[in-house]
């Protein structure tokens, strides 16, 4: 059922995945495989704000509460386990939970655009405060110590499950990172072309519509949240084995304006947008930054800009509509030709 | 007694910092539905502007209530010009535009200026309560923000450019069939918006310094306050400002600055779940 609708995009974006995965570790060095790694754990995070606000239609500033709330909860756990698969699994609940709880609250009290920008904003700003607080030895959860601004160090990495002596290489947590960004990418389509995931398009295009055609608006904005939450809270997790460290900015203003920058230059409303919108952003970041030609909150101010003033689709839907244009402004001149004739 | 008096005033001037720092983002938000995310940036630029009048051998007064209303007033101008004024009436493209404009100033003023703290000592001495010294300095911002929120209430109630501005505000169609241009009116307001803002982030200066990034402190507060005032610009803002200025300072004084900080959001977030249209939604309906 769900097979047939599967369009030809999502098959070459799947393939080239996969060719990326299989094909990187053979061709580029370990630093330059370490940088792919965070460009794909970034990307699962740009999905979740993608599918949240592109398909869910709830512009969220708090996307990075979720993410910062996964890369702390994988922290605490590891430390404390000193396994990383409970810590993994709970990265995904935690966050989830918290996004369930908040959901419930905005969307049953009928909160909608702007009043729901500023509450998911304060509850990123409150976690914010919060962890930059948790200096000194009073502030542990188990054996980990949360050490406020300073963050938490020397995390233990991933392991194979059940055997933890047993970490993995970076070639390893490269292919587990491009699996997963898979998984989730294929995973969300499916939803989407599933019954529930068209419920949610609907109630994006039009709320009362959807609300006099008997669906509950408020339950299937909740778990699509819901859902943002748990896949942003999974990025937390692969950010902070990536750099085996977290610290309270991954809950900051810039990481939050950052995701929606890739969700806004790739195109909102599709899946690999998000992702080219990612990995395109973060190439240039850390290219401005190693070059220092200029500083790149200004360019990123003005690329900003740019899309949003000029091509506030994104580059994948323009790119579409611009196809769209040329083949009809190719047909036209035969048909013309036709009718003259 | 005395620490009552200190305690009374620590309240004062955290309802003041409030509203001075959310009152230019209230006029543009109450007048046009815009959101303004370059606010902060204002702020930090009217500090900026001031500093360096300071330090070039401008009187500080005229410094902070001068130059800085002026060169904020002209850069929010040319910001409308260029950019608001394509995006009216799309509520979240202003506000992603403005955040885009918001990340260009962070990153052009630290080019200029680099990403170090910059200062300018506060005027006026300290006076004494008991065995605790207050900073005269501190005591005037109240008095200014009250004028600030008293001189707007007089400019809207009682002079034509007021009259004109509400009645663009209420309905700008009818307006312009009246001969009002709302473009104009727009452009003006903005402008005086970013004026004030100006204004207010000169006078904070001396007291918080400034750095690049100092405005992400200041619009995240300044946007919550102003959401959860509603639309009436004075009432608003002073009643808002009045509840998370209270919460903020009496749980800094009970426990640390970060729980205090953490319960004016908090506060903030209930306050939108019972009126979700912010206090004027509800309470004070058709008040300025």
């Amino acid at each position: 059922m769900i097979f047939r609708r599967v369009g030809a995009g999502i098959v070459v974006t799947a393939a080239a995945m996969v060719a990326v995965a299989v094909g990187a570790p053979l061709v580029v060095d370990e630093f330059q495989l370490l940088q792919l790694t965070v460009f794909a754990s970034m990307c699962i995070l740009a999905l979740s704000l993608g599918v949240v606000w592109g398909y869910g239609g709830i512009l969220c500033f708090g996307q990075s509460a979720f993410f910062g709330l996964g890369a702390y909860t994988y922290a605490v756990t590891a430390v404390n386990v000193g396994e990383s698969t409970l810590a993994i699994a709970l990265s995904l609940v935690v966050p989830a939970v918290f996004a369930a709880l908040l959901g419930y609250f905005m969307f049953y009290g009928r909160l909608s655009d702007v009043y729901l920008g500023v509450i998911t904003l304060s509850v990123t700003l409150i976690f914010f405060n919060l962890t930059n607080s948790t200096a000194g030895d009073a502030y542990r959860i188990g054996r980990a110590r949360l050490n406020g601004f300073n963050g938490m160090p020397s995390l233990p990495t991933f392991n194979v499950p059940g055997t933890p002596g047993r970490l993995l290489d970076p070639t390893e947590t490269f292919y587990l990172v491009m699996a997963l960004l898979l998984i989730v990418y294929v995973g969300l389509h499916a939803l989407l072309a599933s019954h529930f995931g068209r419920v949610v398009v609907a109630v994006r295009e039009n709320e009362t519509r959807c609300e006099l055609l008997g669906y509950d608006v408020r339950r299937h904005k909740m778990l699509i949240f819901t859902l943002g939450g748990a896949i942003a809270g999974l990025a937390g997790s692969l950010f902070a084995n990536w750099g085996a460290f977290v610290s309270p900015n991954v809950f900051s203003l810039t990481t939050t304006s950052q995701i929606i920058i890739w969700v806004i230059v790739g195109g909102l409303g599709t899946l690999v947008g998000p992702i080219i919108g990612c990995v395109v952003m973060q190439y240039l970041a850390t290219e401005l930054g190693t070059q220092q030609l200029a500083n790149t909150s200004l360019i990123f101010g003005i690329i900003f800009l740019v899309f949003v003033l000029l091509v506030p689709r994104g580059i994948v839907p323009s790119v579409g509509l611009l196809r769209a244009r040329l083949s009809t402004a190719r047909a036209r001149p035969a048909a013309q030709a036709r009718h003259g004739a | 007694m005395d620490l009552a008096v200190v305690l009374a005033l620590e309240i004062l001037n955290g309802i003041a910092s409030l509203v001075l720092i959310s009152v230019g983002l209230a006029i543009v938000f109450g007048m046009m539905r815009v959101i303004n995310l370059a606010h902060g940036e204002f702020l930090m630029l009217g500090g900026y502007a001031a500093i360096v009048a300071t330090n070039h051998g401008v009187n500080i007064w005229i410094a902070m209530l001068v130059v800085s209303p002026i060169v904020v007033g002209i850069i929010g101008v040319v910001a409308e010009r260029l950019i608001i004024r394509v995006l009216y009436g799309r509520m979240i493209d202003t506000l992603l535009a403005t955040w885009g404009l918001s990340l260009f100033f962070i990153g052009l003023v630290t080019t200029i200026f680099g990403n170090t703290v910059a200062g300018i000592g506060a005027p006026l001495g300290s006076i004494a309560v008991g065995r605790y010294s207050i900073s005269l300095y501190r005591l005037l911002l109240v008095g200014i923000a009250a004028a600030i929120l008293l001189a707007i209430y007089a400019v809207l109630r009682t002079t034509r450019l007021g009259l004109l501005a509400r009645g663009t505000m209420e309905n700008p169609n009818m307006a312009a069939a009246l001969g009002v241009s709302p473009p104009r009116v727009y452009a003006a307001t903005f402008g005086v918006g970013a004026a004030i803002t100006g204004l207010a982030g000169g006078l904070l200066a001396p007291i918080s310094g400034v750095l690049p990034t100092v405005g992400a402190a200041y619009v995240a507060k300044a946007f919550i306050t102003v959401i959860s005032g509603g639309t009436a610009i004075m009432a608003g803002t002073a009643s808002a400002a009045l509840l998370f200025g209270t919460v903020n300072q009496l749980l800094t004084y009970l426990t640390t600055p970060v729980i205090g900080e953490a319960g004016l959001l908090a506060a903030a977030i209930l306050l939108l779940r019972v009126l979700p249209h912010g206090i004027t939604g509800k309470l004070f309906r058709g008040s300025l």
